[in-house]
């Protein structure tokens, strides 16, 4: 269990000698396992691979830190570009005249009534006075009751159309919205398909009889690679300011957040994380670029580790691995305080995908452990440290009484250590490299094919 | 076979999906077509590999299809004509219509999937559909959660002519199945369909709750539910096999229903869900109107995606 643990872990803090610089060559691996990744995450073709070349031509010939190895470092580069992309600080709703108009658009399905809901709550904790609803789907069946009802849960102003014409609506709506001095007029639109050219130019007459302040797409998370196609056409045929995407409390890696952001240039303004009205958060792009990723947080290990490990005695080990010399209690010390270093194992392990809570105790080796048995060799001399081999039953007695432990716990340090100590002869080179590859065939392979 | 609602002239139920799949462009019959038509290499197959992808049908079993073309298609041949065979041979096992034998009565069909797929929908054209062949219908309005699902529902028993059986907000949906089930025994109806609430399968809570409602179908009657039946969104991408496996995994989805095939989507996820879980696919829709529904044909559905000789 301690192999698996440091084929897992171990490697995260046993770090190899640098590799000099990126080349088309050592990253070739790491480029098709990114392509695929963003095309399992539903990220458009033609965005993979602008993306992509884009990231190739920028890291060609960097230097890669010695901690890393230049595969990690381009995964780090394409991260960073994600980030990028998906633009800058979280933008807010812009208010805009009295009452500041928005309007939601979208396929069918995508969730723009209760995003409709949604935004009644956040937009009241910025500002007061009241906010109107009006739906102008007339299509689907109980679309404005449904809405009405959630205008009746959120104490929100609902607004009764006499007319059955949607732009007639819309208009009627502001009309009553300015009477009532609204600050805010939430308008919700039937779902329609881009390619429906008569929905569309209704989608366009309901723009210009209200003007609204934001015109939101919004996008399913589960979106696949036509989600460009129909946010390219709605944002030609409205001037839309802003994306919403929803669901992303589900498990799809939402890459068409993405595409979409690249191909429209909209910023991705909020994300729906769930049903209940309150469930609407601002949008991070650096925890998003992750989730395209699949990665968990492996960008924040590692950044963790190259942060927080001694890189003298991280060397001084693996130099004596590359001697092929055994590794002592010393070293194995050392280890261990990496481990407790880097924030315990717990810490790290919560950072990468596919690793279930609970995960850690089921090996039953935990942190607890760790801090043992640097107790353990802390209570041992010198001479016993560098040459575990002389270490017999009354020194093990002497060293466990020291430790305030029992003899057993010394033999399974001895034990542990002569594994990982075997363990670390065999795996010539490896680092971040081998865990990442690790982490992701944990995900369930499909980055492996 | 197009068994259906399909009461439109000659083109029928699938020429018009044809024409509205990708608008009439089948997507790989235009550019293409000309490309493939000198048989198969290197480029011809990554261009084939890229179409496989932008119609969402994954990395996975793009690269399966694209392997298999390398490995069996014989010099000269058709490119076009080789893929087809290949997206024929994985769909055509999963085209078996919805039968309903004499014995269940009523026969219980549970639709179920992540929110917005279309269950509301497909449930009312599913009744319609049943209605229309001289059954008797109830449908279960099990979906208590979301505001108005209800009355959308009533208003697509009204326009199939079937009994909706339904409850107060935020009853519990077991319960109002049993009522619709208790409802059909007592009238004698024909067929029992329950529309839920949306939900996605990483929630573990309501994945419990649709089990219950599951647990308590099958408590009335041991053959039922008779179909459990995964309504899947065309337009959606690599999730929608994340969602047939969870839901399957749970419940053992029995169907699929394809939505939303009208849109410029083309639906690839079908042939990764085809390979990996080889799930009957029973229905698909092609509009929100009540007739935009049709039984599953293998042979239609490729020539609809890919393309035939003819187009
Ligand atoms: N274009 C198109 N729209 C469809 C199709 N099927 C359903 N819709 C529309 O998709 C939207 C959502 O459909 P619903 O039937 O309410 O979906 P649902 O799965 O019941 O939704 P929830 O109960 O909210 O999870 C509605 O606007 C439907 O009219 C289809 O085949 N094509
Ligand atoms: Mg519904």
């Amino acid at each position: 269990m301690f192999e698996s643990l440091s084929e897992r872990l171990g490697h995260a803090v046993r770090q190899v000698t640098g590799r000099g610089r990126i080349t088309d060559d050592n990253v070739r691996d790491t480029v098709r396992q990114i392509r695929m990744a963003l095309l399992e995450a539903d990220v458009a073709l033609p965005v993979v691979r602008t993306l992509v070349e884009r990231v190739r031509e920028r890291a060609s010939g960097r230097e890669v830190a010695r901690s890393l190895n230049p595969g990690q470092v381009f995964v780090r580069i394409v991260h960073d570009e994600i980030v990028t992309i998906l633009g800058g600080d979280a933008q807010p709703i812009a208010a805009k005249g009295r009452p500041s108009v928005l309007m939601l658009v979208g396929l069918q399905g995508a969730g723009k009534t209760t995003t409709a809901g949604k935004l009644v709550p956040m937009l009241a904790r910025g500002s007061n006075g009241e906010i109107l609803l009006v739906s102008t789907d007339v299509y689907r069946p109980a679309a404005r009751e449904q809405l009405g009802r959630l205008a009746g849960q959120l104490g929100a102003g609902f607004f009764e159309p006499e007319r059955s014409d949607p732009a007639a609506i819309a208009a009627e709506a502001r009309a009553e919205a300015v009477r009532r001095g609204c600050r805010w007029l939430i308008l919700d639109t039937a779902g329609r398909l881009h390619i429906d050219e008569a929905l569309m130019a209704e989608a366009g007459s309901i723009h210009s009889a209200v003007e609204p302040a934001e015109t939101l797409f919004v996008l399913d998370a589960m979106a696949g690679q036509d989600a460009v196609n129909s946010a390219r056409a709605f944002n030609d045929a409205l001037p839309l300011t802003g994306v919403i995407l929803t669901k992303a409390d589900g498990d799809a890696r939402g890459g068409a957040a993405l595409s979409v952001r690249e191909v429209t240039g909209l910023p991705i303004k909020l994300l729906g994380t769930g049903e209940k009205l309150d469930a609407l958060e601002p949008f991070v792009p650096e925890r998003f670029a992750s989730r395209i990723l699949g990665m968990g947080d492996v960008i924040g290990l590692v950044e963790q580790v190259e942060s927080r490990v001694d890189r003298e005695s991280v060397e001084r080990v693996a130099r004596k691995v590359k001697r092929g010399r055994e590794l002592n209690l010393v070293d194995f010390r050392a280890q261990l305080e990496q481990l407790s270093n880097l924030g315990g194992l717990d810490s790290v392990l919560d950072k990468l995908p596919g690793i279930k809570p609970g995960a850690l105790a089921a090996t039953g080796f935990d942190d607890r452990v760790v801090r043992r048995q640097m107790a353990l060799i802390d209570s041992m001399t010198p001479r016993e440290r560098r040459y575990p081999a002389i270490i017999d039953g009354s020194r093990k007695r002497r060293i466990a009484a020291g430790a305030g432990l029992a003899v057993q716990d010394v033999s399974r340090l001895l034990k542990q250590h002569r594994r990982l100590a075997k363990a670390m002869k065999q795996a010539a080179r490896g680092g971040m490299e081998r865990m990442l590859a690790q982490a992701q065939r944990g995900r369930g392979g499909h980055w492996q094919r | 076979m197009l068994s259906g609602s399909t009461s439109e002239g000659d083109s029928g139920f699938f020429g018009r999906l044809r024409s509205r799949l990708n608008r009439g462009r089948a997507w790989l019959a235009g550019d293409l077509a000309g490309l493939f038509a000198g048989g198969i290499d290197a480029e011809t197959l990554e261009a084939l590999e890229t179409e496989l992808l932008l119609a969402d049908v994954g990395v996975e079993a793009t690269q399966a299809l694209v392997d298999a073309l390398q490995r069996s298609t014989k010099n000269g041949e058709d490119a076009v004509e080789a893929l087809r065979g290949k997206v024929l041979e994985l769909l055509d096992p999963l085209a078996r219509p919805l039968d309903i034998p004499n014995g269940a009565k009523p026969f219980v069909i549970l639709a179920v999937g992540v929110n917005g797929t279309g269950k509301t929908t497909t449930v009312g054209k599913l009744a319609h559909r049943f209605v229309a062949e001289g059954r008797s219908v109830v449908i279960a309005a099990a979906d208590t959660f979301r505001a108005a699902a209800v009355e959308q529902l009533a208003e697509w028993g009204r326009r199939a002519g079937a009994t909706v059986v339904s409850q107060a907000d935020r009853a519990d949906p077991a319960a109002v199945v049993h009522d619709a089930l208790a409802t059909a025994r007592a009238r004698g109806a024909d067929v029992v369909i329950a529309d839920t609430a949306g939900r996605l399968h990483s929630d573990a809570g309501l994945m419990d709750e649709l089990a219950k409602i599951h647990r308590v179908v099958s408590r009335f009657d041991t053959q039922a539910p008779h179909e459990t039946l995964l309504v899947l969104d065309a337009s959606q991408g690599q999730n929608a096999l994340v969602q047939a496996e969870r839901f399957n995994d749970r419940l053992g989805v029995t169907g699929l229903a394809i939505t939303k095939l009208d849109g410029t989507a083309r639906g690839g996820i079908v042939i990764a869900i085809a390979r990996r879980l080889a799930l009957p696919i029973r229905f698909v829709a092609i509009g929100e109107a009540i007739e935009d529904f049709a039984v599953f044909s293998a042979g239609e559905f490729t020539d609809a995606l890919i393309g035939d000789r003819a187009a």
